[in-house]
């Protein structure tokens, strides 16, 4: 079912996308500093980045050097303590709450590694979700959930809840939630953390095939065959990306 | 995010913690029912007085010695007494035209006997108009006897509870009764009409007043009943009563007249008072409940923060995850209003049979006050674990920080 929408492609078949001339995320001598206790822990140090539309990047690094705080404030849900993020070309700094969650809702899609379903929902409820907070009226909302999930094969698990569901199953509802609202970029925070290495698979594939269709896609990984497929595969160590090597 | 959206939402996170939601509905629903319940008996108490005094008649006027001003603390600590009301003041009345009759009344307790039976009892002196003015009914016999009021004729008039006990049985009338250290013949007995303006009438006992006068060594009256001759003559009839006193009394006023609307309007004042005081008093179990409501909310709010944070993270603004978290809340208040009011009317059902002297009826006001106050209750409780809800941190909150 998937292999029809998204057919599977190796990352050597796949041709590399080339990113727009103009950065769909720029980053400038970003840094992110949390108070713990007494003690001040710079996250990110003085990142400078440019990620341009269509890019497949992955982000890796061991733990605590900063991939998902630079991945918190990619997706808006965390402000940088200095530094600039322009995003689709709007500065971020001066967006208030409320534009914040508009253009989190609007531009960027979430993987969360524990796929954050909420239990009392369906599959199909869940991936209504961010159409419902959108005001999408009830008909055109299950319309594009049933569609979405469609894609991801879950057409049989539609009325099931999370705790009914598959591992693997699980994220492939998340991907339908992230993506529903037909985002420009997708973060997806070790979306195979959680999997066997069957159900990672086919969530990597499902990802990937998305990015072929034009999605922005960052992934964080630990996983180095993962971070392999990317096209672009950044290093972080210390809260400074250390290494930014493509194709 | 749409209205109806917004109550699907909420409704769906009360309906998966039944047992949560189930024990806050409960403590809002005790609290309604609480303020249904109580202001129903202090209603019953209102309406019940309310009746007794409307038996009176509202061409009724009761004089009393001595002024309202005057009989209090100053009075009553320099020993000094009001003039007494005689039988010659309250016959000088009968010459107004206001006035249709007038019934004077001495109130005393006395030994009553009849062979070796003997019981304590209130002796009532008037005079035959008095059973015309309350609009007495004799279950037998005749009442006291129309003649001058200062004769002492050993006639009396028992209650049916005094007839029956007292004679064993057999028919009172044309039987003697001592009264005191007197004895009279009994005329008739009252028909049972139970507690009149709080007094057993069903154990009194009536005589004339000249008798009871005489009895309880007293010229001066109790009260005196004046009938007018119609409510448009009330005030005139009551002008005429204060003339009368002052040009009797050497040029004082020293009576107070009232009327049954002033009766009723003072009860209505108290009870009202003792109403509002019972709703106030439930209507503090609705705080309580309140208080429960924020405390399990508060509780909710931080098991449910990783949704939260999830609602954050796909767009969700603050206004919205308040609106949501307040949007529980104030259905947990109004439901629990919903079931308050009818377990309240459950309980005003059940008072009433149980009690079916009184009529029970929560005033509109309660209903409606319990219900908004609850919702109140809920709104305002709701939006301290709201606000936090909608204050969290994204990142936090789907770390489950």
């Amino acid at each position: 079912m998937i292999v029809k929408v998204w057919p599977t492609v190796s990352p050597q078949s796949r041709s590399s996308p080339t990113p727009d001339a103009a950065a769909i995320l720029r980053l400038e001598q970003l840094t992110r500093i949390f108070a713990v206790g007494d003690q001040f822990v710079r996250a990110l140090d003085g990142v400078d980045l440019g990620i341009g539309a269509g890019e497949y990047i992955s982000l890796m690094g061991p733990s605590g050097s900063g991939k998902s705080t630079l991945l918190n404030i990619l997706g808006l849900l965390d402000r940088p303590t200095s530094g600039e993020y322009w995003l689709a070309g709007e500065q971020t700094s001066t967006m208030n709450d409320d534009r914040l969650a508009d253009t989190r809702q609007r531009e960027i899609g979430f993987v969360f590694q524990f796929f954050h379903l909420i239990h009392r929902m369906t599959a199909v409820e869940n991936v209504e979700l961010p159409l419902m907070l959108a005001g999408v009226p009830q008909a055109e909302r299950r319309a594009r959930a049933m569609e979405v999930l469609r894609r991801m094969g879950l057409e049989a698990r539609v009325d099931h809840r999370s705790n009914q569901l598959s591992g693997g199953e699980r994220q492939r509802v998340a991907i339908a939630r992230a993506v529903v609202m037909q985002p420009k970029i997708l973060l997806a925070d070790e979306p195979t953390g959680n999997l066997d290495s069957v159900s990672g698979g086919e969530v990597v594939k499902i990802v990937e095939a998305l990015h072929d269709e034009g999605l922005t896609l960052v992934v964080v990984t630990h996983d180095q065959a993962i971070g392999s497929r990317a096209h672009r595969r950044l290093l972080m160590r210390d809260g400074k990306v250390v290494q930014d090597v493509s194709g | 995010m749409k209205l109806a959206d917004r109550h699907r939402v909420a409704f769906g996170a009360l309906a998966r913690a039944p047992l949560r939601t189930a024990m806050l509905l409960l403590a809002t629903a005790i609290g309604v029912a609480a303020v249904l319940v109580l202001t129903a008996l202090g209603e019953a108490a209102r309406l019940y007085i309310a009746d007794e005094f409307q038996s009176l008649g509202t061409d009724l006027l009761v004089v009393m010695p001595g002024r309202t001003e005057t009989s209090g603390g100053a009075g009553m600590m320099s020993g000094a007494t009001p003039r007494d009301i005689t039988l010659d003041d309250a016959r000088a009345l009968l010459r107004s035209s206001a006035i249709a009759t007038i019934a004077p009344l001495v109130v005393g307790e006395s030994s009553v006997s009849v062979g070796s039976l003997e019981r304590d009892v209130t002796i009532m002196g008037t005079t035959a108009s008095y059973a015309t003015i309350r609009h007495w009914t004799m279950a037998s016999g005749e009442f006291l006897p129309d003649v001058d009021m200062d004769r002492e004729s050993p006639v009396c008039v028992v209650g049916s509870t005094i007839g029956s006990e007292l004679f064993r049985g057999e028919p009172p009338v044309g039987r003697w009764l001592r009264v005191g250290d007197r004895r009279c013949r009994v005329a008739g007995v009252l028909a049972r009409q139970g507690i009149s303006v709080m007094v057993d009438v069903d154990t009194v006992v009536m005589i004339p007043v000249a008798m009871a006068q005489s009895l309880f060594n007293s010229a001066g009256l109790f009260r005196v009943l004046i009938q007018a001759r119609g409510r448009d003559v009330m005030p005139a009839a009551k002008r005429f009563v204060f003339a009368t006193f002052k040009q009797r009394h050497h040029g004082e006023e020293d009576v107070t007249v009232i009327t049954q609307d002033a009766v009723l309007q003072t009860f209505d004042g108290i009870l009202g008072a003792l109403t509002l005081a019972l709703a106030g008093i439930a209507a503090i179990s609705l705080l309580v409940a309140g208080v429960l409501i924020m405390n399990v909310m508060l509780v909710a709010v931080s098991q449910r923060t990783e949704e939260i944070g999830l609602l954050k993270a796909l767009g969700a603004r603050r206004s919205q995850v308040l609106a949501l978290f307040l949007t529980e809340a104030l259905y947990l208040a109004l439901l629990g209003a919903l079931a308050g009011v009818l377990v309240g009317f459950a309980g005003v059902w059940l008072l009433g049979n149980l009690y079916p002297d009184f009529t029970f009826r929560p005033p509109v006001w309660a209903v409606l006050g319990a219900v908004l106050l609850s919702m109140g209750c809920g709104m305002l409780f709701g939006i301290l674990p709201a606000r936090r809800a909608a204050r969290l941190d994204p990142v936090a909150a789907l770390a489950r920080r």
